[in-house]
């Protein structure tokens, strides 16, 4: 009798091996619905197991929680040492006084350029390397996760981590501006003013934009993560990535290469707070974060099912 | 195997737990494990050159080998984690590593020791591990992982974080794991490392009885002990090359065997044991007669009757076989240096 374990992984099409081979054995197979609903389930049920794995250790709430920090630092510095001189650090820094919800942009804008991508990075170089440092990933492999399987499930727990991190600022920043200063109707950047609801929805619309931007940096953070069994490395030359890349764009000789560049539209959430809202830096940004996901993830996919796991 | 499973859930109910033994893809063959010229090349060195190993279904099969002999290059070979430079393996019937999916739910294995997360719990990691086969129904994980702890001995260690397990706790864990689910194949990479003698000897029994349930297992070793009591075929490597491989009496009688009769007649004695054809010692003057007990077509029982009939004074008699030790070093040299 040929297995239902092989028509499944028949279905799968995974090319879990280094030799990538599609398995073309022949086999009397079961309905591949059936088939198609047991991978599917697998994968959900990896990825649970992933989230369970990232979000229990203390490294992930650590980094989390130096994100909440920034918020707090910002309020409590406006709350004790009162206004900026306007037009001084910054955007929306001088509105906080006047209405605490803009604390949580504010936090944004100063965690983007530089703490996101790093706490980000810190997930998505791990990924790979840090099971190739443990040892684990040969365990994974053998259980068997599918290489592309469990490629596909890291990255999806690091977009997840980067939805948490976004939110953790935003959620974090709003919330301690609602303790420490006057809340009220949104003022927004066309000079209107929205209702306090309608704020959150934008403020929550940011948040969605800058997970959206970090996906692109979390491919590359894979990709780097499938080369070596140091995670360290890893982690840092994503940042390090992030960083060259935000220097780039800010050297107008580089003016042909800036459209190209993953950070390109990483601060360009203020189109949010126009009304009407502008979504064309959000599609844009989509689209290059999606270009920057195609090549990466293929580049960690062939280097995936190819690797000697001699960790 | 039931059809019935919801759709969805994809967690096919029975799969692969009661009936392991009916998801063969085999064409028929009673080999569990298979290798043809199975090579890997590190840059310019040669790990495994040209191996190939014949593990029949139902063996337990020890590899041994000096360190850096291969071993675990192999079984690393033979679970799909590294590509061969040349050559190629079958396990379980399937060509490895173009069928790792539908092979490697049917094989438990420790590689290189155990490996885990060390901020997470044993029970954790175990569930992890187990999440990752999409085959282990996610309705029975804990109970299975519950009964694997058990079996090792750590069910009251499960909830601590596997940083703080001591060598032999890793250990006990790691081969936890290969159990998690009913394998047809086992392949241990020394598995009685670093555990106590309890531990070595629940390990050796446990070998037994997963043999006994018909399940293979591949165990490289170095504690030829171990592998004298617990394993029916023996394979060794050196220099990344399969020196020799057979069941374990085979492996024995290839080897040195000697007669020894304990006599206050040793002259009369040597006269005798030459008269068979055998390579009677040097005159040691004692009271022990010692004879290259080569050819096997000897009858002990014989030599006895004519040591008698010759009024030699028997107080004792014994053929030695040699150990497995001593095969061992004829095999792959007394050199303590690592060769490659
Ligand atoms: N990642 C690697 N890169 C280069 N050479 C390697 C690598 N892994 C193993 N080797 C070499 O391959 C050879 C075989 O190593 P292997 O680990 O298979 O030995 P072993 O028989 O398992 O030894 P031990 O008894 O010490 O466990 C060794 O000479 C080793 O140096
Ligand atoms: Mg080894």
């Amino acid at each position: 009798m040929s297995s239902d374990v092989t028509s499944a992984g028949r279905v799968d099409g995974e090319a879990g091996a280094p030799a990538g081979r599609v398995d073309g054995e022949a086999g009397v197979s079961r309905p591949a619905s059936t088939a198609r609903a047991r991978v599917i389930g697998g994968t959900l049920s990896l990825f649970a197991s992933e989230l369970l794995t990232l979000f229990r250790r203390r490294r992930t709430w650590a980094l989390l929680g130096a994100l909440a920090l920034i918020p707090i630092l910002i309020a409590v510095a406006i709350r004790i040492a009162g206004d900026a001189p306007s037009g001084r650090g910054p955007a929306f820094l001088g509105q906080i006084t006047e209405n605490g919800l803009f604390v949580g942009i504010t936090a944004m804008v100063v965690a983007t350029p530089l703490f996101l991508p790093l706490t980000i990075g810190v997930v998505a170089g791990d990924t790979i390397a840090g099971e190739a440092s443990h040892g684990t990933l040969r365990y994974l492999l053998i259980a068997p996760a599918g290489r592309i399987r469990l490629l596909a499930v890291k990255y999806a727990a690091t977009a997840v981590f980067c939805a948490a991190a976004t939110l953790t600022v935003v959620v974090v920043g709003t919330l301690i501006g609602w303790a420490l200063f006057p809340v009220g109707p949104v003022t927004l950047l066309s000079g209107a003013t929205v209702s306090v609801g309608e704020g959150l929805v934008r403020f929550l619309a940011i948040a969605a934009y800058v997970t959206v931007s970090m996906l692109g940096m979390s491919a590359i953070g894979l990709f780097l993560s499938t080369l070596t069994t140091v995670p360290v490395g890893a982690m840092a030359a994503t940042a390090i990535l992030a960083v060259v890349a935000q220097i780039m764009g800010a050297l107008p000789q580089l003016e042909w290469l800036h459209p190209w560049l993953f950070t390109e539209y990483w601060l360009g959430f203020a189109d949010l707070l126009r009304q009407p809202p502008v979504w064309d830096s959000f599609a844009d940004n989509a689209l290059l974060q999606a270009g920057y996901l195609v090549v990466f993830g293929a580049l960690a996919v062939s280097r995936m099912v190819t690797k000697d796991v001699l960790s | 195997m039931t059809d019935g499973s919801p759709a969805g859930t994809g967690m096919a109910g029975d799969a692969a737990v009661g009936d392991a033994t009916t998801i063969s893809t085999a064409p028929a063959t009673d080999l569990a494990i298979e290798t043809y010229g199975l090579t890997k090349r590190f840059r310019s060195q040669v790990a495994v050159d040209g191996v190939d190993l014949a593990v029949p279904r139902g063996a337990v099969f020890g590899f041994l080998g000096p360190n850096g002999s291969g071993k675990t290059t192999t079984i690393r070979l033979l679970l799909g984690l590294v590509a061969a430079s040349a050559g190629g393996a079958r396990v379980l019937g399937a060509d490895m590593p173009r069928h790792v999916d539908s092979v490697l739910p049917r094989v438990g294995a420790l590689v290189e020791g155990p490996a885990f997360s060390p901020y997470l719990s044993g029970v954790a990691n175990l569930r992890r591990f187990d999440a990752a086969d999409r085959h282990a129904p996610h309705r029975t994980r804990s109970a299975r992982v519950d009964e694997a702890l058990d079996r090792v001995g750590l069910s009251h260690a499960g909830r601590k974080k596997v940083h703080a397990y001591s060598l032999g706790m890793k250990q006990r864990l790691g081969i936890a794991n290969a159990l998690l689910m009913r394998r047809e194949l086992l392949v241990l990479d020394e598995p009685t490392n670093g555990l106590d003698p309890q531990g070595t000897r629940e390990v050796r029994a446990l070998i037994r009885s997963l043999a006994d349930d018909g399940t293979t297992v591949f165990v490289s070793s170095h504690l030829l002990a171990e592998v004298e009591q617990v394993c029916s075929h023996v394979g060794v490597m050196s220099a990344g090359r399969l020196v020799a491989q057979g069941t374990l009496e085979e492996f024995r009688a290839a080897g040195e065997a000697r007669v020894l009769v304990q006599t206050p007649d040793a002259a009369a004695a040597r006269h005798v044991l030459a008269r068979f054809g055998l390579d009677v010692d040097g005159d040691g003057g004692g009271a022990v007669v010692a004879a290259h007990f080569a050819s096997t077509d000897v009858a002990p029982e014989a030599i006895v009757a004519a040591l008698v009939a010759d009024g030699v004074r028997v107080r004792g008699f014994e053929v030695e076989r040699a150990s497995l030790e001593q095969r061992f070093v004829e095999l792959t040299g007394e050199g303590f240096d690592v060769v490659q």
